[in-house]
């Protein structure tokens, strides 16, 4: 407790005392604030480290050793590398179309572009099981044919394209919406063709929102958990992502590998939230519209 | 900004039928990857055997010993991948299609799942293979903290208030299955009455605080975590608990009486010829019936089915314990399955609220 | 501004693409999201609605759907409390660190939900960093409806704090001095010159927790009892019916789940259109 009242000194500028609390209910309220992030976000972030390296280096690095862990690994990179572009190239027609067009129902579209935002993962993994299970729609067909999609990556990939679904479209949309499109008319009345106009002005223009909504899409694909692990099957070294794989570890008593292979998620987690606050410091007038829903 | 209600202009211009035209295309180059990548299988002949939850470790010794055997007889290499689970949801995959090899499951009503919904199993697989498709069988015996601070010696002492009991939910699990048989069994064995049965599982799954999926997750829970008094437990499970935690944090506490948990295994009829992998397949299991694996299952602290493969020092760490069958007391297993664990069976009776 | 408007009216038709990324976002959304939800609820209204009801009714399925939606209720409501508290002390007090406690807000956001659900769990055990100082309390975490809070309000925090934050920036200062120049204490201030402001978004963000909380899966299963009737959520319910072969239990808890995160959607941009009216902002 004692580093942290040292770093409760607070700014005073006298012209502030009007509109702002007493020294005394700040100093609380920021404490407050701080114990309670400590407590729900700090700790459980050191913990997975804390318990990775229970057993130093050596056993850290043991647990990438492993066969299964380096297949899950793999596979969790395949499956982002699919769906995350996937989701990119459907936010960009989504955004394009919604933002600088206008039709009926279009408030419509959007609710439903959010609607996977808010489905249970479970939810999520079940509905594509109830169509590509043997006792799904599909499934005795696709059965028939020897295409296998529950059980198997595609499956994986598409319970992973529907989490991750509004994220990259719900970023642009409200981006597109502000910019407005003067600069594409300008553009094509100049003469450029279409898709030249949207790789020179458009693209340029949303770059970075864009780069924000895929590093949000990609931080879910690779840490998804429930969807997956509906559909998945928990084949090792075949179909268990990394999140599976520190189910299936926790549960063998495997407890520092675990942690170790935990912590491997929680720096991609990092490095996400360092990415975002370097757009949100550097470009954060590009990305407006996108800091709230 | 909220203005561009206003733009209607761009619409009507386009018929829907024309513009929907080149994203069909486009979806269609998307369905055709989907594809590609599903069927894009690998040259090396691939086993899938979907297993329950304790067989973890054991599988792991197993496979490598019989891909080894394989390679030495035939040149070829055969790898084996395997599932782990709640028996009743590894069933469950299976149903849904996951195209396993073989199933080594933990108890005989979740193969006639599958045999009675897939059809992919025959109805009389137990007739397969030795000794009723059992390659090994088991027991329950109890996990205690060191020093038995609740002093459990039986059944009997797990329904006294005060002691918590931890067991995985006999819906998902085999192993929690077993554990609810096995006190029905001795109740019904004690008293001769299937009411005075009931009463007793009534009162022992009120002192369970917590039903996980499977066995392993139970055994977490227990273990890991702190919780609980007692752990009903595979007997392999059990001991594996003193092997991974140590001998001076846990004892194992036999009963009087226990069951015969019979783990059973199969083939896959209907996915193996699709996948051209039944000669294989089958040699995995006629494999479970060697003296190497059956060396492996003692060392794993089950109970093979021909002692005599086993080294003795394996076996002896194995209690002596009478040992009822279920089937003794309850009839066959589409009955044993229906009463007590289905949809309004004995055990949604017992924990109704 | 109108002509302007007008003037962009006429040459938006100019832009070339409506039809091929209408089509495709249509395509796309009807394929992967509207055909699979479709498949569920088509299922789940083949055993009618009376069905639906007997299932939905079940003890245990009723029981669980009950500590879904309280707790979920509770937790989005402290999130939100301690959301609007931090929101507060990010965009108003200036202190070491803020930047830095400003960026892990969003950490349940990016933290994959099992990596959290074992971390909570090896927190809040009875042997745990936090659980062991509770147990000499009495106070049991982990394992019980109140592990199942504590995930929660970890996966309801960023929302909570997001929707709060640009509200709070948005504030102009003339109002507070006005109100304070003309004799207001700093308290009634607070409370009726910049919290109506902020209502909707609190309103937001404590729906979105909720709608996030009701159906979390992975962060809660580690450290939930999972025992009927007291720590069972209701996802949690949907795996163990299809591991029983219950599809049709599944599918049902899974449709009423549906229809009830659908509804929370509306309800989220019904309070944005109204927020929009009557504070001229989202």
């Amino acid at each position: 407790m004692s580093d942290l009242s040292a770093a409760l000194v607070l700014t005073d500028s006298p012209q502030q005392s009007v509109v702002t609390e007493s020294k005394l209910i700040r100093r609380l309220a920021i404490s407050i604030a701080l114990v309670f992030l400590l407590l729900f976000l700090v700790l459980p972030l050191v913990v997975v480290f804390v318990e990775a390296f229970r057993r130093g280096l050596a056993g850290f690095l043991a647990a990438f050793q492993e066969a299964d862990a380096l297949a899950a690994i793999q596979l969790t990179l395949t499956v982002a590398a699919i769906a995350v572009p996937a989701n990119l190239v459907f936010g960009l027609a989504a955004s394009w179309a919604i933002a600088k067009f206008e039709f009926k129902g279009k408030s419509l579209l959007i609710t439903l572009i959010d609607l996977p935002f808010s489905v249970s993962p479970v939810v999520s993994g079940l509905i594509y099981l109830l169509l590509f299970g043997a006792q799904g729609l599909f499934g005795p067909w696709l059965m028939a044919h020897g295409i296998k999609i529950a059980f198997a990556l595609p499956g994986i990939v598409l319970a992973t394209i529907f989490v991750t679904f509004p994220f990259v479209a719900r970023q642009l949309i409200p981006l597109m919406q502000e910019q407005g499109t003067a600069e594409e008319e300008a553009a094509l009345t100049l003469g450029a063709s279409g898709w030249r106009t949207f790789l020179t002005v458009t693209l340029p223009n949303i770059k970075w929102g864009l780069l924000y909504g895929v590093l949000l899409c990609n931080a879910r694909a690779m840490g998804e958990f429930g969807a997956v692990s509906v559909v998945s099957g928990h084949i090792r070294g075949l179909t268990n992502t990394i999140p599976l794989h520190v189910e299936i570890l926790y549960n063998e008593y495997n407890f520092v590998a675990a942690f170790a292979v935990a912590s491997l998620l929680a720096s991609l987690a990092l490095v996400t939230l360092a990415l975002k606050s370097f757009l949100e410091w550097r470009h954060g007038a590009d990305l407006a519209g996108g800091t709230h829903r | 900004m909220q203005g561009n209600v206003l733009y209607v202009a761009g619409v009507k211009k386009h018929s829907p039928l024309r513009s929907l035209l080149p994203a069909i295309g486009l979806a269609v180059i998307g369905c055709s990857g989907l594809l590609t990548l599903s069927s894009a299988a690998s040259a090396q002949t691939q086993l899938l055997n979907v297993s329950y939850d304790p067989t973890r470790e054991l599988y792991r010794e197993v496979n490598q010993a019989f891909a080894d055997d394989w390679k030495a007889k035939t040149g070829e290499t055969v790898s084996i991948r395997t599932s782990h689970g709640g028996s009743g949801a590894q069933a469950r995959t299976v149903i849904d299609g996951i195209d396993a090899d073989v199933v080594t499951l933990g108890i005989p009503s979740d193969i006639d799942a599958i045999a009675k919904a897939t059809k992919k199993i025959p109805a009389d697989w137990r007739s397969k293979l030795p000794n009723n498709a059992l390659p090994y069988t088991s027991t329950v015996v109890f996990l205690v903290r060191k020093g038995n601070p609740k002093d459990i010696k039986d059944w009997d002492d797990l329904v006294k208030p005060g002691v918590q009991v931890i067991t995985p939910n006999p819906k998902t699990s085999a192993g929690g299955r077993w554990n609810f048989l096995a006190a029905w069994g001795y109740a019904q064995t004690k008293d001769g009455s299937g009411d005075k049965a009931k009463e007793f599982v009534t009162a022992l799954y009120k002192n369970v605080p917590v039903l996980d999926t499977g066995a392993r997750g139970s055994t977490v829970t227990f273990a890991q975590r702190g919780l609980g008094d007692v752990l009903p437990a595979w007997e392999n499970e059990a001991f594996l608990v003193l092997d991974e935690f140590g001998r001076d944090k846990f004892e194992i506490v036999v009963p009087t009486l226990s069951i015969l948990a019979e783990p059973p295994v199969a083939l896959v009829a209907g996915n193996v010829d699709g996948k051209g992998t039944r000669k294989v397949a089958e040699a995995f299991l006629s494999f479970l019936y060697t003296d190497k694996a059956q060396a492996i299952f003692a060392k794993h602290h089950y109970r093979p089915s021909k002692a005599e493969a086993a080294k003795p020092e394996d076996l002896a760490v194995l209690p002596n314990l009478k040992l009822f069958t279920i089937e003794s007391l309850q009839g066959n297993w589409d009955d044993i399955q229906k009463n007590n664990f289905d949809s309004g069976g004995l055990f949604d009776q017992i924990s109704k609220r | 501004m109108r002509p302007a408007l007008s003037l962009r009216l006429k040459q938006s038709s100019v832009l070339p693409g409506f039809g091929v990324t209408l089509g495709y976002t249509l395509l796309y959304l009807g394929l992967l999201v509207l055909l699979p939800l479709g498949a569920l609820v088509v299922k789940a209204s083949g055993i009618g609605i009376a069905g639906i009801a007997a299932t939905a009714t079940e003890p245990r399925v009723a029981a669980a759907l009950k500590t879904s939606f309280g707790i979920s209720l509770l937790a989005a409501g402290v999130a939100s409390l301690f959301g609007l508290l931090t929101a507060w002390v990010l965009s108003r007090y200036d202190f070491p660190g803020r930047k830095l406690i400003d960026a892990i807000v969003d950490l349940p956001f990016a933290l994959p939900t099992a990596v959290a659900g074992i971390a909570l769990a090896a927190l809040y055990a009875p042997n745990g960093w936090v659980g062991s100082l509770l147990e000499p309390l009495g106070l049991k975490v982990a394992y019980t409806p109140l592990g199942i809070f504590i995930a929660l309000v970890f996966i309801g925090l960023p929302f909570a704090v997001r929707t709060v934050q640009p509200l709070i920036a948005e504030i102009e200062g003339e109002l507070e001095e006005a109100s304070a120049t003309l004799g207001a204490s700093r308290w009634r201030t607070l409370w009726s010159i910049l919290l109506p402001p902020l209502l909707p978004g609190v309103l937001t963000g404590f729906a979105l927790a909720f709608a996030r909380a009701v159906g979390e899966y992975g962060s809660v299963i580690f450290i939930a009892g999972n025992l009927p009737y007291v720590s069972e959520i209701a996802p949690l319910l949907i795996v163990i019916k299809l591991s029983e072969y219950d599809y049709t239990g599944a599918t049902v808890i899974a449709t009423i789940m549906l229809a009830i995160s659908f509804s929370v959607l509306l309800l989220i941009n019904l309070l944005q259109a109204w927020s929009r009216r009557r504070f001229g902002h989202v």
